[in-house]
């Protein structure tokens, strides 16, 4: 007899085992069927920074969590209504995030005495009715998984791994998901091992019959695709929009791109993907260290090359030197820092936003650089196109302010038009500029563009163009060494007027205030868009006025700024740090901004960011 | 409209093959013969009168014209310190950077450019302390790179420090009681890392450092010069021992390829190799010559070369080889990059527009209708 099949709206699922499980795999499959079926989908990658921490361990835990839906959503979702728990340290640090009355997945077999001490349970709370108010599904995963590969020629260990795709094939049914892109995908994975491919694909689908048949579900539920605009899509990441966004900047300025790099958690899988484009002429560099990464980069931009380095905080620290040393050169030279936790080592896997300030002014001197800060997963494409056109065109050092839940979260992707990118001149100086005392043509590396301030930039190559440049104060012009006081004032203020005038190029602060009635104002940069976006929907549909505002350009800020703060009595704005943004406004624009910080090295959560502002809108 | 990148177009060019025949593939040839003074620029050399930086100057402005290369496509890239200042005043491209990453920012520029000629300066502080690790990457790599390292055995431009290649117990104004650190050898450091090329020469020795920089010039790869470097205002005389009338000939032990190894005013030192593998300086009239060591710049392995830097008392120099110690080919690690390239542009196609379009769809795409 057909199951019944309930419509929902939206779902969030919770997949946490152990770093060994596969969880990342499984939830990545589950995000593609999703993705596939044409569901608004965010998803929240969550794991440790060890490898593989002890297995069984609280700190070995590492979970995927995915919010998807028939309508468009922005966050990864606040609480699960499905928690697969592989184990029961899974179970134990996942299941107060669970609000009561959701579906609880849990792998009995290995609820065993030993796995339960080891994370502190004296009782299994399979047993001692802890879990009550749960719909609790408790289902041998693994001995079941092992039973159904009994005729597969592969090692009981084998066997066992292949849990991860048996509660997947379940989970695939319990919500409609297509299974042939799995197929697929095992099918190319395991191309050179077909007992593995087998045992893979059974387990699978022996999942998948299992919620078909057994009477522990008894219903299974259908997710219909978001409506959205029309077009072709993906699913993509962050890291994989920046590689992306780099290629696409690249060939729009017809400049070879060349990446140096030192492998750092978040920002390696840039590296990674671009190493594999070497038919697009990309260079990739491992360097010996990250000061290297961004001295080889800085290289090939003086080269006449898009020099491009990828880093997170620590990196970012190391690298200030030469990041100064491209302020005074007036080369183009990209950074992606993909921030994580800090100080110091931190917490490399987790998120957070303490970065903003070292972006700033973490170098000696007076050395302004630009600052690009994309919002969502897909826009980090964007932002990548962005730095690099404010980079060529104005001859700087530009920063990328990504973050770790950008980075490996993902959603899905309108397919952009590259004749939409704008367009990126590297406009080489070909002929010299000046005429000498003695009326000969000369090449001056440092007079400018009259309406953009950029320096004539000549790369190696250019006959007659030969020049000198270096981190030594230069004369305005001929770029000659100069100790002189009043052109020392003059090339600090016109390097800061240079990057001031970016501001002429950049859209202004956009304001979404439904009514233009709002009582308060939220603010935002950088990666708590979607958060801070879903907690305004949520207080708008409690008849709240709102309005809402995000920063992607953070150095120089839009030219309507002041103009925004000042017309709304109260502005909040949360930030994944102690308050850098705020910090600045208030200095900048003597605005009373409110704070509101969180570094729990996760994003905000919709539920919480809606009383926080419901509490700032009412304390009026 | 834009304008194309230079060198763009160039990989193909540069990829390998003729790399061994021609160690200058790639680079671009002039018409007419260049003159010492089209290296000169306009700007006023700094450095203290009477310093061996002026005579590296002049050697390497009356040397470059031989190589035929187009000065546009020379780049001097230097890092800090007084010897840095060499770009300045060379009329190429140049870039003077920051403390000890030269060889990094070099790296990134020779990788991009298979069409320059790529040279960095650096001093012993800058190369051997601060940037000592971009120094050693950089041999190991073997990227298409000539460094001119010159050692005059102290920090100049900060006003007198010991450096990483002074004598044990040097008395500086940061070591009033005497230094406590043991000196680095540069050519045993650059043999350690791999180095594909190494030689030291000598400021005053004009003949002898133009030869070595000829043959660091003709090597395809990193190759490492060590100068030695007389600093008159904060270590005047360091290297006398080794330049006086009176003492070099005992003192210094000049290597030629193909020649057995021997000093003296009348060549009556010799070098050779004891049963137990090392290297000694024996009295030739004593010893023969049939047992000479012969130098073998084009040894593979780099055992003797590296026995012969530790001749060298480490703090009076005594006994110091010069000339080219090692000059082997080995793929330099742009070549090798740029033939991935190649392969890859083979294998799959240029990477154009429609391509790039494909990547960036991937593979699982859906469509959504109006």
């Amino acid at each position: 007899m057909a199951k019944q099949v309930v419509q929902l709206d939206r779902v969030i699922i919770r997949f946490a085992g152990d770093s060994g499980d596969g969880m990342q795999l499984t939830g990545d499959r589950f995000t593609s069927e999703t993705a596939m079926l044409g569901n608004d989908l965010a998803t929240l990658p969550d794991f440790p920074a060890e490898i593989r921490a002890p297995a069984g361990t609280l700190p070995g835990v590492s979970a995927f969590q995915l919010h998807f839906a028939d309508h468009d959503i922005m966050t990864p979702g606040d609480a699960p209504n499905v928690l697969v728990a592989m184990n029961p340290a899974a179970l134990k640090a996942n299941l107060h995030d669970l609000p009561r009355g959701s579906d609880l997945i849990v792998n009995t077999d290995e609820f065993t005495k030993r796995n339960l001490q080891r994370v502190g349970y004296e009782e299994s709370p399979m047993e001692d009715g802890s879990l009550e108010a749960y719909r609790v599904h408790a289902i041998p995963l693994t001995s079941m998984t092992v039973g159904a590969l009994k005729d597969v020629d592969v090692t009981r260990k084998e066997a066992e791994r292949a849990k991860n795709m048996f509660a997947l094939g379940l989970l695939c049914w319990l919500y409609h998901r297509p299974t042939e892109g799995t197929i697929a995908f095992l099918e190319k994975k395991f191309a050179s091992k077909p007992t593995l491919l087998r045992a893979n694909t059974i387990a699978f689908e022996a999942g998948w019959s299992f919620g078909e048949t057994t009477e522990d579900f008894s219903v299974s539920y259908e997710i219909k695709p978001a409506p959205v605009r029309p077009g072709q899509y993906r699913n993509i990441s962050g890291n994989l929009a920046m590689a992306y966004g780099l290629l696409a900047a690249s060939w729009r300025s017809e400049l070879p791109l060349f990446l140096g790099s030192y492998p750092i958690t978040p920002a390696s899988d840039i590296l990674h993907e671009l190493s594999k484009h070497k038919r697009f002429g990309v260079r990739t560099f491992q360097a010996e260290d990250e000061i290297a990464g961004v001295g080889a980069a800085l290289g090939a931009a003086f080269g006449g090359h898009l020099g491009v380095t990828t880093t997170s905080g620590p990196g970012l620290a190391l690298k200030a030197e030469t990041v100064g040393l491209a302020v005074s050169l007036e080369l183009p030279l990209v950074i992606c820092d993909i921030q994580r936790g800090g100080p110091s080592t931190g917490l490399p896997t987790k998120t957070e936003q303490s970065d903003l300030l070292q972006a700033l002014y973490g170098r000696n001197g007076e050395a302004p650089v630009p600052i690009v800060a994309p919002r969502s997963p897909s826009d980090c494409f964007d932002a990548a196109v962005e730095a690099v056109r404010i980079a060529v065109t104005y001859r700087t050092p530009v920063i990328v302010l990504s973050d770790g839940y950008l980075a490996n979260g993902s959603e899905p992707w309108r397919i952009p038009d590259l004749d939409a990118l704008p367009a990126i001149d590297p406009a080489f100086a070909t002929e010299p500029n000046h005429t000498a005392a003695d009326g000969a043509a000369e090449f001056w590396p440092y007079l400018r563009d009259t309406e953009t301030l950029a320096r004539a930039w000549a790369a190696p190559g250019t006959a007659g163009l030969e020049h000198r440049i270096g981190g030594l104060e230069k004369q305005d012009g001929s770029g000659n060494v100069s100790y002189d006081p009043a052109n020392h004032d003059l090339m600090v203020r016109t390097r800061q007027a240079k990057v001031d005038r970016i501001a002429a190029s950049i859209p202004p602060l956009e304001v979404d205030d439904p009514g233009d009635d709002a009582d308060i104002l939220v603010l935002g940069w950088g990666s708590t868009y979607g958060p801070i976006g879903a907690a305004v929907r949520r207080c708008r549909d409690a008849g709240l006025h709102v309005a809402q505002a995000h920063f992607r350009h953070l150095n120089p800020l839009p030219d309507n700024t002041e103009h925004v703060l000042k017309r709304y009595r109260t502005i909040l704005l949360p930030e994944m740090n102690l308050g850098q943004l705020a910090l600045l406004l208030r200095g900048r624009f003597l605005v009373d901004v409110i704070s509101y910080t969180q570094v729990r090295g996760m994003p905000f959560k919709a539920a919480e960011l809606a009383s926080v502002i419901q509490e700032a809108a009412t304390d009026e | 409209m834009n304008s194309p990148a230079p060198g763009f177009g160039l990989i193909a060019a540069a990829a390998g093959k003729d790399s061994h025949v021609d160690p200058l593939a790639g680079i671009p040839t002039v018409d007419e013969p260049l003159k010492t003074k089209d290296f000169k620029t306009d700007q006023e050399v700094r450095w203290c009168p009477g310093c061996g930086d002026y005579a590296v100057l002049a050697a390497v402005q009356s040397f470059l014209p031989e190589l035929n290369i187009r000065r546009e496509n020379v780049v001097f890239v230097s890092g800090i310190g007084c010897s840095s200042r060499f770009p300045y005043y060379m009329n190429t491209y140049g870039m003077h950077s920051i403390h000890g990453r030269a060889p990094a920012i070099a790296t990134g520029l020779a990788i991009s450019r298979p069409d320059l000629s790529v040279w960095v300066v650096t001093g012993d502080g800058d190369a051997l302390s601060i940037g000592g690790n971009h120094l050693i990457h950089a041999l190991r790599r073997n990227v298409n790179l000539k460094i001119l390292l010159f050692n005059n055995r102290i920090y100049g431009l900060t006003k007198g420090q010991y450096s990483p290649t002074s004598e044990q117990g040097k008395v500086t104004k940061s070591t009033p009681l005497g230094s406590l650190d043991v000196p680095f050898n540069p050519v045993s450091l650059a043999l350690g890392a791999e180095a594909s090329f190494v030689a030291r020469t000598i400021d005053s020795d004009r003949k002898h450092l133009t030869g070595v920089l000829r043959a660091a010039a003709h090597h395809r790869g990193t190759a490492l010069v060590e100068i030695y470097q007389n600093c008159n205002i904060f270590n005047d005389g360091a290297f006398e021992l080794l330049k006086a009338p009176d003492t070099r000939d005992d003192a210094v032990i000049r290597l030629e390829h193909g020649e057995p190894i021997r000093f003296g005013a009348d060549g009556q030192h010799g070098v050779s190799r004891m049963p137990d593998g090392t290297l000694r300086v024996v009295d030739v009239a004593e010893y023969g010559t049939k047992r000479l060591l012969v130098h073998d710049a084009h040894a593979p392995n780099p055992e003797v070369a590296f026995a012969l830097s530790r001749l060298a008392d480490p703090s009076s120099l005594n006994t110091t080889a010069i000339g080219v110690y090692r000059d082997v080919h080995r793929a330099t690690y742009d070549d090798l990059l740029h033939e991935q390239i190649a392969a890859a542009v083979d294998d799959e196609g240029s990477g154009d527009r429609p391509v790039l379009e494909d990547l960036i769809a991937g593979k699982d795409t859906w469509h959504v209708d109006a």
